[in-house]
């Protein structure tokens, strides 16, 4: 488990959205561009790392209650995008490191990825 | 208490309306999260098939003391193999679908897992309808 405030730091990463909740921890993490993907293998509260910045993965982290976004390589969301984020209560940050580099960053400070099977999965 | 969603066929923006209404009425109600997170999911896949596969359709959510069930049904060209369908990573998903995160193929196999009882019915050139059936315990 990582407090968000200390993922901001490791990724030198701006708060775009939800900055009244960066008092939250991640328990895990999934780096990931379809989103079909964070809703099969992520649990709660897990942190995505996306270089998708669409309205799906705002309605994607939603639904899966992810604890926040870190949108990597510099991708910047539109306004709306980090409307629906405030308005979710979800915390979204960016950060200029790649994927690899943003996940490698994460994984060094103790931060670790989902499992290969979903949490609440019922068979 | 049974409540009705249209799903707008195309309309990426307005996608997930369902899902989303229906995960803040199961809170406001006092249902565990991770049987929320489960409805939420199911509920959300089957609206972005409705919406990509289906050219729109309809959500219906019946929500019980005991539990939830989930019916979401279109008037779409309706699947011609489900068994196919059903398996991970089949997908006739155009490109742009895939570069808006979906259309890995994993969407109708993951309703299946986060339900507690799945069903399917679909006929070529009818439509489809998927039925799930969510526990509170
Ligand atoms: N409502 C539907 N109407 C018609 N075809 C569908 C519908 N839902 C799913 N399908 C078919 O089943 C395939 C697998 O669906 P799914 O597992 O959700 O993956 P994806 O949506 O990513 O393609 C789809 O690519 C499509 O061919
Ligand atoms: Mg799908």
């Amino acid at each position: 488990m990582v407090g968000l405030k200390t993922v901001q730091k490791a990724l030198q990463a701006e708060v775009l959205a939800g900055a009244q909740y960066m008092d939250k921890e991640a328990e895990m993490a999934c780096g990931a561009d379809l989103m079909s993907d964070v809703l099969a293998f992520t649990k709660r509260k897990t942190l995505l790392l996306t270089g998708l910045a669409n309205m799906q993965v705002v309605k994607t982290a939603d639904v899966s209650d992810l604890s926040a976004l870190v949108f990597v390589r510099g991708k910047e969301p539109t306004p709306e995008i980090l409307a629906a984020a405030e308005s979710k209560g979800l915390p979204v940050m960016m950060t200029k490191y790649t994927m690899f580099e943003a996940c490698g960053r994460l994984y060094a400070i103790g931060l670790i990825g989902c499992p290969p099977k979903g949490a609440e999965e019922r068979r | 208490m049974k409540v009705e969603y249209q799903v707008p066929g195309g309309d990426f923006d307005r996608a997930g309306e369902a899902s989303a209404n229906i995960k803040k009425l199961l809170q406001r109600i006092g249902i565990p999260a991770d049987v929320i997170r489960r409805i939420a999911i199911g509920t959300y896949e089957g609206e972005m098939n409705c919406l990509i596969h289906a050219g729109g359709g309809r959500v219906v959510a019946e929500i019980e003391p005991e539990g939830t069930v989930i019916i979401i049904s279109d008037q779409g060209p309706g699947i011609p193999d489900i068994q196919k369908a059903m398996q991970e990573g089949w997908s006739t998903a155009p490109d742009y679908v895939r570069a808006m995160g979906f259309g890995a193929g994993m969407g109708l196999p993951n309703m299946m897992k986060c339900s507690d009882d799945f069903n399917i019915q679909s006929k070529v050139g009818e439509g489809s309808t998927i039925t799930m059936k969510f526990l509170y315990k």
